[in-house]
C-alpha cells in the first residue's frame, strides 16, 4: 500500500538553532500524499506549514536542520541524503513553487534558457529537443505567444505571467510531487483563480502529486482532498476537505473557519480568535493552543493532547471534552 | 433623508508621465461622493489606481486635473498653510505595519507626534495623558507606551497606527488596505477594532482593498475600479448580490469560496490580465477582457449611470441573468 504513496512523512520534527534555544518549528508530524492527490497544510505564519516544504525539498539552512522522523518520495528515503543526491532529485522526482515568483527566477537569464537547464541536466536531451518541449510546457501553462516569451526575462513579465513561467518550470521535468507554498498569495483575485485551475488540471491529467500550502480557507476548500491544520509546529486537525469544512472538531479549527467572511450575509461584528500566536521558544506546558481556546479546561494548561482518531481519516489533537460537537 | 456629504470629487484626473513622452493613466475622470459616517470600499485589482485615487482626493498627491471639496470647501490647488486645517481631518492607515512606524521612536512618541505638531495639547502631561487614551482606545495596554514598534506584533502595530491617526480628531481616514498583511485571526480584531472606533468617533472611511471578502463586511457602499476608472458604485449588498458590470461580476465570482461543494458548480474566469495603463484601450477600458464587448465598446466610452439602484459604466448592464 505504502508504495502507492508520492509523499510520506513520519514524525518529522525541525527546527533552528538559535542562541536563544532550540525553536521547534516542526513538532512530529505525519503526512502522506497519494498519487495524484492534492493535500493542504492550513495554518497561519509561524505555524511551521513552510518548513515542512523545506523539509521535504532538502532546502534548510543553517541554523536550520531536521532533527528526526523520515520523509519517503515514492518509497526513497530523504533525510541523511547528501545534497549531491537531492539535488538531482530536486527538479526531476519533486518539484517547488513560491509566493514571489521573482526569489526563484534568475533575473539575467531569460525564461525559455532557464527552464530549459532543467531538460539539459535531468533529461539529458540536447538542446534543440530541450526547447521544444520548453515551448510545449510555456503554451500548456496557458502563456499565450510561447515563442516571443521564450527570449523574455522575468522583469518583463507581470506577476500572473511569472507565476505561470514558475509552474511551468517546475512541471517541465514531469515531477512526481509539487509543493505549491501560497502560490497565489501575491496575485489579484482573477489571476488567482486561473493560477488555481491550472494547478488542479495539470494534476489531474498528468498524476502528478500537490502538496498546497496556504492560509487561506477559501483556496484549500477549492484544492484539496485532505487538509491538514498546523497550530504552533503541530497537526491539530486533519481530514478529508468535506469533513473538515462540515464537521471540524478542533476550537482551533473551528476559530478559523469562523473567521472566514460570509459574503451574503452582514454581521455587526466578525468572531475573532483572542491573543497572539505562541513563541516556539516560550511553548506553554500543556496544549499550545490553550491560551487562546475558548474552550480551555484546567487539564488543557498542564497536559499535551495527542491526535487521536475520530473517525477514519479524522484526526485532531484535542481533549474529547474540549471537542467541537459533531 | 438627505445626507451630508463630506468629500467629494468630479473629473478627478492623475496622470505620470512615462517614457517616451506618454502618460501613465492612473486616474480617469473620476467623480465620486464619500457621505459623512459612511464606509466606502475602494476595490479593484493591483495596478487599477485605487491607491492613487485615495491619495488625490486627501491631496497627498496633487490631481493633474478635476476639484475636490471637503465639506463644501475647494481643497484643490491650495497652498500648504491654506490646507493645514483641511489636512488635520484627513487621515491615513497604511497596509503594511512593519514599515510605517518609525523604528527608532516609542509608541508614546510616535502618537505624540501629531499632538505635538498641532499643538493640541497646553504641556507634556497633557500630551501624554490623551496618548494614553488612544492607546487605550484601540487596545495596547499601558505598560507598553516606552516601547518600540519592533517589539510589537504585526496586529498590534496596525493598533498603534490607528491610535495614530486618531489623535487628531478626524474625520475622513483612508484606510490602505489596512489587513492585507495580518494573519486571518488577526484581521477579524483589526476590521472589529475600525468598526467600533467609526461608531466611537463618527468616522468616515474610504477603504481600500483588493479583498472583496473584507469589503463586503466593512463596507456601506462600493466603487469598483478597472484601469483608472470607476465601473460600477453602489451599496454593498446591492452590488454583491445583483452585480452589473461584467467585471464585478467577474472579481465576485473568482473569489474562493471556503466550501468544496462549490468546486462542482465552475464559474466562468476572467482570462487574460490588465492592459497597460500607458496604453489604454479605446472606449471602455474593460472590453479587452469582457465576453460581452460589442462594436460602441470600442468606439465609445461608457459613462456612469442609474441602472438597478446603483450607478454602472456599461453599454450592456444590467446583463441578463
Amino acid at each position: 500500500m505504502d508504495n502507492d504513496l508520492t509523499l510520506k512523512i513520519e514524525h518529522l520534527s525541525s527546527g533552528f538553532f538559535t542562541e536563544r534555544g532550540y525553536v521547534p518549528a516542526v513538532d512530529d508530524v505525519s503526512l502522506s500524499i497519494g498519487k495524484g492527490q492534492v493535500v493542504g497544510i492550513v495554518g497561519e505564519s509561524g505555524c511551521g506549514k513552510s518548513m515542512i516544504a523545506r523539509s521535504v525539498m532538502g532546502l534548510l539552512k543553517y541554523p536550520g536542520r531536521i532533527t528526526g522522523g523520515s520523509i519517503k518520495l515514492a518509497g526513497q528515503e530523504l533525510t541523511g541524503m547528501s545534497d549531491g543526491q537531492l539535488q538531482r532529485i530536486r527538479g526531476k522526482d519533486m518539484a517547488m513553487i513560491f509566493q514571489e515568483p521573482m526569489t526563484s527566477l534568475n533575473p539575467v537569464v531569460p525564461i525559455g534558457k532557464q527552464m530549459r537547464e532543467a531538460l539539459l541536466l535531468h533529461e539529458k536531451m540536447d538542446k534543440i529537443s530541450a526547447k521544444a518541449e520548453v515551448l510545449k510546457m510555456l503554451e500548456h501553462v496557458g502563456i499565450s505567444e510561447p515563442k516571443k516569451r521564450y527570449g523574455a526575462y522575468p522583469h518583463e513579465l507581470s506577476g500572473g505571467l511569472r507565476q505561470r513561467v514558475m509552474i511551468a518550470m517546475a512541471m517541465i521535468c514531469k515531477p512526481k510531487l509539487l509543493i505549491a507554498d501560497e502560490p497565489t498569495t501575491a496575485l489579484d483575485v482573477t489571476i488567482e483563480a486561473q493560477i488555481l485551475r491550472l494547478i488542479r488540471s495539470l494534476s489531474r491529467e498528468t498524476g502528478m502529486s500537490v502538496l498546497l500550502i496556504s492560509h487561506n480557507l477559501g483556496v484549500i476548500a477549492q484544492m484539496c482532498d485532505t487538509v491538514y491544520v498546523m497550530y504552533a509546529g503541530k497537526i491539530v486537525e486533519q481530514a478529508d476537505a468535506y469533513t473538515l469544512f462540515d464537521r471540524h472538531a478542533h476550537p482551533y479549527t473551528k476559530g478559523l473557519m469562523d473567521s472566514v467572511i460570509d459574503l451574503k450575509s452582514n454581521p455587526r461584528r466578525l468572531p475573532a480568535i483572542g491573543g497572539v500566536v505562541p513563541n516556539l521558544l516560550h511553548l506553554p506546558a500543556g496544549c499550545a493552543f490553550s491560551p487562546r481556546c475558548p474552550r480551555a479546561m484546567d487539564r488543557c494548561r498542564e497536559e499535551r493532547p495527542e491526535l487521536e482518531e475520530l473517525a477514519p481519516g479524522h484526526l485532531c489533537r484535542c481533549f474529547e471534552e474540549g471537542r467541537e460537537r459533531l | 433623508m438627505a445626507r451630508e456629504i463630506l468629500l467629494s470629487a468630479r473629473g478627478l484626473v492623475k496622470e505620470f508621465p512615462a517614457k517616451g513622452h506618454k502618460r501613465v493613466h492612473a486616474v480617469s475622470d473620476v467623480d465620486l461622493d464619500i457621505y459623512a459616517g459612511e464606509t466606502l470600499a475602494l476595490v479593484g485589482e493591483s495596478g487599477c489606481g485605487k491607491s492613487t485615487l485615495g491619495r488625490t482626493l486627501i491631496q497627498l498627491i496633487p490631481p493633474t486635473a478635476g476639484t475636490v471639496t471637503f465639506q463644501g470647501h475647494e481643497i484643490t490647488g491650495l497652498s500648504a498653510r491654506a490646507f493645514a486645517p483641511y489636512r488635520r481631518q484627513m487621515q491615513l492607515i497604511f497596509q503594511d505595519p512593519y514599515a510605517s512606524l518609525d523604528p527608532r521612536m516609542t509608541v508614546h512618541d510616535i502618537v505624540a507626534e501629531p499632538l505635538v505638531t498641532y499643538k493640541l495639547c497646553p504641556d507634556k502631561a497633557a500630551v501624554t495623558q490623551r496618548v494614553r487614551e488612544l492607546l487605550d482606545a484601540v487596545g495596547i495596554p499601558d505598560e507598553f507606551l516606552y516601547r518600540y514598534p519592533h517589539q510589537f506584533s504585526g496586529g498590534q502595530r496596525q493598533r498603534i497606527g490607528i491610535a495614530r491617526a486618531i489623535a487628531l480628531q478626524p474625520r475622513l481616514i483612508i484606510c490602505d488596505e489596512p489587513v492585507s498583511a495580518l494573519d486571518v485571526s488577526v484581521q477579524s480584531q483589526i476590521l472589529n477594532l475600525l468598526k467600533d472606533l467609526q461608531e466611537r468617533f463618527g468616522l468616515t472611511y474610504l477603504f481600500i482593498s483588493h479583498d472583496l471578502s473584507v469589503v463586503r463586511f466593512m463596507a456601506d457602499r462600493v466603487a469598483v475600479m478597472f484601469l483608472g476608472r470607476l465601473c460600477e458604485v453602489g451599496d454593498t449588498k446591492t452590488v454583491y448580490e445583483r452585480p452589473a458590470h461584467p467585471y464585478t461580476r467577474f472579481l465576485l465570482d473568482a473569489i474562493p469560496m471556503a466550501d468544496p461543494r462549490a468546486r462542482e458548480t465552475e464559474k466562468p474566469l476572467l482570462q487574460g490580465e490588465i492592459p497597460s495603463p500607458i496604453d489604454v484601450p479605446s472606449g471602455c477600458r474593460f472590453r479587452t477582457r469582457c465576453p460581452y464587448a460589442t462594436s460602441r465598446c470600442r468606439t465609445e466610452e461608457p459613462e456612469l449611470r442609474a441602472v438597478d439602484g446603483r450607478l454602472v459604466a456599461c453599454h450592456a448592464a444590467p446583463l441578463d441573468r
